[in-house]
């Protein structure tokens, strides 16, 4: 990053100060502000660290075969990372299964790498204390397929039961407060406090939201991956925490995924 | 009609084209296994609270819209275990009543063993006109009292809905406050009195 993007972000730091002190007013719709904001740093959000930060982790060998991820193979053929994140998740031939962005990540880190599967998978999401490596690495990938058309895949047999299982959790209702993603997010125009939910069943609600994520969060002061996201939707759910990148997350991002087709991808996004 | 509409409405199309009904209860098994399989304990959030009760497996299988005969069954039976205050008093303190309406606090793997659940009203609804961070989820509950055709009728009508709003309508987005224990009867009470009360802010 050069110095005039450093800059920036030390704008965005300060800005979100007066933020904060907008958010307390209230008198603008929470949408509007993030609005506001976003014109105010459109050229320079923070995720571009993590895209940096991710590119430099692909390229670096490492793990007991100290290897890199540049023969990693995210749909499009090994190394391709443009678009790929655009056409997930998907049916992959050699796993037999369908994969999301970050499971990917876990196969090509665990079979070219070497590295175990538990050492990655016992924090995987990033910390104020430390980064998280696969939420990086997404965040660079994802960068990738900025501008590129959602055409996420029905065709094979495995990619449309993922699809329809992910719509079944989806509307799964359970727990001490009978949640489902479907309380929350298959209403038009509905909010909780603040913040507007987006109806998943909606195409255009449905667009805006998936190719959005990753994000960074200006309240937390980190980049968030889409396994983030669901991991906290689910704990407001009242649920327990699902398994990182196991087959049900996979199912619901192709759910959701599948729903947004045909949208530019614009990620990494940048939240309130 | 020009290219991008066509594609725009072959998108819209793709979102609702569903498996020709091809073993839809396989998929409801095989969907329940993974469930089973991939969520585990965190905090006091246990995987036991992925075990449905009739009712929240009646309104996962239909989407939230259970035929009518199934609904109206449901209903009673949600009805008749609602646990009326022994004393007949439907009331309590609003003040109260508007601190728990405020909190959003409760039962998430970051809430600790013991800690109070909140009520989460806000979450959903508006309630006061001087509190404008609310939510839209639910009916604005504003002016309650006069809404509800008066303080006795609407005391018993607030009562029961935040005791097991599933009682009244089964696949309502509210969660079963008294029914589940989230909260207790006194704490009920006291949202009661915010809903009719002429002196809280609901109904000023
Ligand atoms: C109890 C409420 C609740 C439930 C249940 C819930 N969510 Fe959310 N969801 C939210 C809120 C609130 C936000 C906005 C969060 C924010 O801006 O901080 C959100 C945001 C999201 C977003 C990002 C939208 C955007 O535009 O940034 C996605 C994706 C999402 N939820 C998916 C899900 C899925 C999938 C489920 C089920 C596993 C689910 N949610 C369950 C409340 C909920
Ligand atoms: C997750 C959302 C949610 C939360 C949290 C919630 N509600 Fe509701 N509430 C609803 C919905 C949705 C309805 C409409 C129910 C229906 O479909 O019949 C409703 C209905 C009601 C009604 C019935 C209105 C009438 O017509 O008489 C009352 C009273 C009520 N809520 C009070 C409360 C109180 C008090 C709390 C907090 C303890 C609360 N609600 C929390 C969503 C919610």
């Amino acid at each position: 990053m050069n110095i005039s993007n450093v800059s920036k972000v030390f704008l965005v730091l300060s800005l979100s100060t007066s933020y904060a002190a907008m958010a307390a007013e209230g008198d603008v719709s929470d949408s509007d502000r993030i609005a506001q904001y976003r014109e105010m740093i459109a050229d320079g959000n923070p995720a571009e660290f993590d895209e940096m930060a991710g590119e430099e982790l692909w390229k670096t060998p490492a793990g007991p075969k100290k290897a890199t991820l540049e023969k990693c193979n995210l749909g499009k053929g090994p190394g391709v990372v443009k678009g790929a994140y655009a056409a997930l998740p998907r049916y992959f031939k050699d796993t037999r299964k369908v994969q999301d962005l970050e499971s990917r990540l876990l196969t090509c880190m665990t079979t070219l790498q070497g590295i175990p599967e538990e050492q990655i998978t016992a924090k995987p999401f990033s910390s104020d204390q430390k980064k998280s490596d696969i939420s990086s690495l997404a965040t660079y990938v994802v960068g990738q397929s900025k501008g590129i058309k959602m055409a996420v895949s029905l065709k094979h047999p495995k990619e449309k039961e993922a699809y329809e299982i992910g719509q079944r959790i989806f509307y799964y209702r359970a727990g001490p407060y009978d949640f489902a993603c479907s309380t929350c997010h298959a209403t038009s125009d509905v909010r909780i406090r603040m913040q507007d939910l987006p109806n998943f069943n909606v195409q255009k609600d449905a667009q805006a939201a998936y190719t959005s994520w990753p994000a960074y969060r200006v309240s937390q002061g980190l980049t968030r991956s889409f396994q983030w996201r669901l991991n906290d939707c689910f704990r407001q759910q009242r649920f327990p925490e699902p398994k990182f990148a196991s087959e049900a997350t996979i199912a619901l991002t192709m759910f959701l995924a599948v729903n947004a087709n045909g949208a530019e991808y614009a990620g990494p996004g940048l939240k309130r | 009609m020009n290219a991008k509409l066509i594609l725009g409405i072959t998108a819209a199309l793709s979102l609702t084209t569903a498996l020709p009904v091809q073993a839809g209860t396989d998929l409801d098994a095989k969907t329940a296994a993974i469930i089973k399989r991939d969520f585990r304990d965190k905090g006091i959030a246990k995987v036991e609270r992925l075990n449905q009760d009739e009712l929240q497996a009646a309104c996962s299988k239909y989407k939230d819209d259970v035929p009518v005969d199934m609904k109206v069954k449901l209903e009673d039976e949600q009805l008749k275990q609602i646990k009326w205050p022994a004393d007949g008093i439907l009331v309590g303190d609003w003040k109260a009543g508007e601190k728990l309406a405020q909190s959003g606090k409760g039962l998430t793997w970051s809430d600790k063993e013991g800690d109070p659940a909140g009520g989460n009203c806000y979450n959903c609804h508006q309630l006061s006109s001087t509190e404008i961070a609310y939510g839209t989820i639910g009916p604005s509950l504003l002016h309650y009292a006069k809404k509800k055709g008066g303080l006795e009728k609407a005391q018993r009508r607030a009562y029961g809905r935040i005791y097991n709003a599933k009682a009244y309508n089964a696949c309502a987005n509210m969660p079963r406050f008294g029914h589940i224990g989230i909260l207790t009867e006194a704490q009920i009470k006291d949202l009661v009195a915010l809903l009719v009360d002429p002196e809280s802010p609901v109904n000023k």
